[in-house]
């Protein structure tokens, strides 16, 4: 019963990596582009939830609000401003320019907030549970965060296959020289990517700060939680970076049921693992 | 880059001043133990170990184009090899560095493996997951200290020599012969047949495997030599330090963030990039040094400063104007 319940534990921390991986997913898949930073902005949207809520007291619904707003349009400006312009058929200027953000991120962070771990507390959501069987209970807000990401990875395929901006972001993959030509701007496609893919950072964050302590150091480990979960369930396939988060969080709860010490080792190899199996991940929808 | 002719430069004037150049700095940088204090002294050597891992990282980056985000796996490596040699081998300091490496570079070959199944950005976060496993592997290793670490032992560093001035004169020159020795390796390989193979894979990686460069197998050797070098550099930093842990052994900002920033600011795909960038690096350093992090939020922007206005950063910037070169490696035809 104990190994079933980490299981169940797994799929639900799975949920939380699909969330890391869906905005990272996004963007590479319509920019070819990897943020180095994307896990420092994710504690970024931890660090504001937190603000808003406890240091300020607001309501719990306006500052989920506020912290979605601020980081889709702080992500639409980073991209028309800063990052447009190292994009590129060289792949070092992103990966620099990222870097350079992470590391002023994370000492932003300890600056303002200190290195004190911090959590979002959430009172009866997190004492409540689900008894499903005897010996067996489903934490409530667990539960949530995994109907969060089921959400969350429905819309962004629906907004991907279903509507006019999800048609411009894929014309724009296929082919970003051949768009323009055909009246679409790809800065614009671009920034809007990132605006949504940062809509979904947001919402990692929210629960990033529910789920777990977390520190100003805290976001180069959910970067590589997300890279992982985008590996494992196969490239541009958006299903599949759930199905690569639940094998990675399940990995890390039966690791940690072995020995606490290995949890965070054992997702990593399980990562490895496939990586030797199938170099292009368990479901690859295109190929690179 | 470098290998871009520039017919309007005046080569024989040129070489007389690289020669002055080169030649007054290396005997600035042999003779420091006499000139300089011990606190300049750990710094020249510090700036020594940096100047091999950027030489290394932008052997990699800037002429195979495999961007790496993953070196600090190779630091650590060499760090906590030379530490269980030295300690539980009982070998010599200098032996241990040595073996170390080389030891490093046998790791790096199934490392390299796994790593090249990815490509591009894949790769660069790869490495750096491979580094992870590393760091949180060694950190389970309870005769290495767990994630605590471990001491050097005294008389470990004391048999480098008796007195502390002698010590740090044969530290000071270990130092010495890894820095020089990775500008050194570096041009070598550049004016080599592998260097041929190198400036055609940059222009044109599909042009070189037409006309019979077998990219993978350099990109492989490359990967598989730098880790080596890297890992000597590694070693002897914490034979500095003394004290090895595994989250000071396998730090992403400390041995690849930066090491990338001194690259990119100096100029990648240059010999001189690098030593320009350590050079400012540590200058900066020394400037700031009580800013605390907002010294490194600086250079971060510096960084995304730099690839904003000019990709090839200063030195790439200075040869494009003047046709300068220190370390000549392009051939005319």
């Amino acid at each position: 019963m104990v190994w079933i319940n980490s299981v169940i534990q797994g799929v639900m921390l799975g949920g939380l990596y699909a969330l890391f991986a869906a905005g990272l997913s996004l963007m590479f898949g319509v920019m070819r582009f990897v943020n180095i930073a994307h896990g420092d902005f994710i504690v970024v949207g931890a660090y504001l939830i937190v603000t808003f809520i406890v240091s300020w007291g607001l309501h719990p619904a306006i500052g989920v609000a506020m912290v979605l707003l601020l980081v889709a349009c702080a992500g639409y400006l980073n991209q028309r401003v800063l990052l447009n312009r190292v994009l590129g058929k060289d792949i070092l200027p992103p990966i620099l320019v990222t870097f350079g953000m992470s590391i002023i991120i994370q000492n932003g962070l300890l600056e303002l907030y200190s290195a004190d771990s911090q959590k979002l507390q959430t009172g009866w959501l997190e004492t409540t549970s689900l008894q499903v069987a005897d010996k067996l209970a489903i934490g409530l807000l667990p539960a949530l965060m995994f109907l969060t990401a089921l959400g969350v990875i429905a819309m962004l395929q629906f907004i991907f296959y279903r509507t006019p901006l999800g048609r411009m972001l894929r014309a724009t993959s296929d082919d970003p020289e051949i768009v323009p030509l055909m009246g679409g701007r790809n800065a614009h496609t671009f920034a809007l990517a990132t605006g949504l893919a940062s809509l979904v950072v947001g919402i990692a964050g929210i629960w990033l700060a529910m789920k777990t302590n977390f520190d100003p150091a805290a976001g180069p480990a959910r970067l590589l939680f997300a890279f992982e979960a985008v590996i494992i369930g196969g490239l541009g396939n958006i299903w599949g970076t759930l199905l690569g988060g639940i094998i990675l969080g399940v990995a890390q709860t039966i690791g940690a049921q072995i020995d606490a010490g290995v949890q965070i080792l054992a997702g990593h190899l399980a990562f490895l693992l496939v990586l030797v199996i199938r170099p292009t991940g368990l479901f690859p929808k295109v190929s690179h | 880059m470098t290998m871009i002719a520039h017919t309007q430069s005046k080569p024989v004037l040129q070489f007389g001043a690289s020669v002055l150049i080169l030649g007054g700095a290396l005997l600035v940088l042999a003779s420091a133990p006499f000139w300089a204090g011990r606190a300049e002294l750990r710094l020249l050597m510090e700036a020594l170990s940096y100047l091999a891992l950027a030489q290394m990282w932008n052997l990699l980056a800037g002429y195979t184009g495999l961007v790496s985000v993953g070196q600090q796996a190779f630091v650590g490596l060499g760090g906590y090899l030379f530490f269980a040699l030295a300690i539980f081998g009982g070998i010599g300091v200098v032996p241990a560095l040595i073996l170390s490496a080389f030891g490093t570079a046998i790791i790096a070959i199934p490392t390299g493996w796994l790593a090249f199944r990815l490509n591009g950005a894949y790769f660069a976060i790869g490495t750096w997951v491979i580094a992870e496993v590393y760091r949180l592997g060694v950190a389970q290793v309870s005769a290495l200290g767990g994630g605590s670490g471990i001491s050097l032992p005294v008389d470990i560093a004391r048999s480098l020599a008796e007195g502390r001035a002698e010590r740090e004169m044969v530290m000071y020159y270990i130092a010495f012969a890894i820095g020089t020795a990775s500008v050194l390796l570096v041009w070598g390989i550049l004016k080599s047949r592998w260097g041929l193979a190198m400036t055609a894979i940059r222009d044109s990686e599909l042009a070189a495997e037409t006309i019979g460069v077998n990219t993978r197998r350099l990109k492989f050797s490359v990967y598989v030599l730098t880790a080596g070098f890297t890992a000597l550099a590694g070693g002897f930093l914490f034979l500095q330090k003394l004290r090895i842990t595994p989250d000071a052994a396998f730090s992403v900002n400390d041995w690849t963030a930066f090491v990338l920033f001194i690259v990119v600011i100096g100029g990648l795909g240059t010999i001189e990039g690098p030593i320009i960038g350590t050079i400012l690096f540590f200058a900066l350093r020394q400037v700031a040094a009580d800013w605390g992090t907002w010294y490194l939020m600086l250079m971060g922007a510096i960084a995304i400063g730099v690839m904003l206005m000019d990709k090839r950063g200063i030195w790439g910037w200075i040869a494009a104007r003047t046709g300068w070169s220190l370390f000549p490696t392009r051939r005319l035809l």
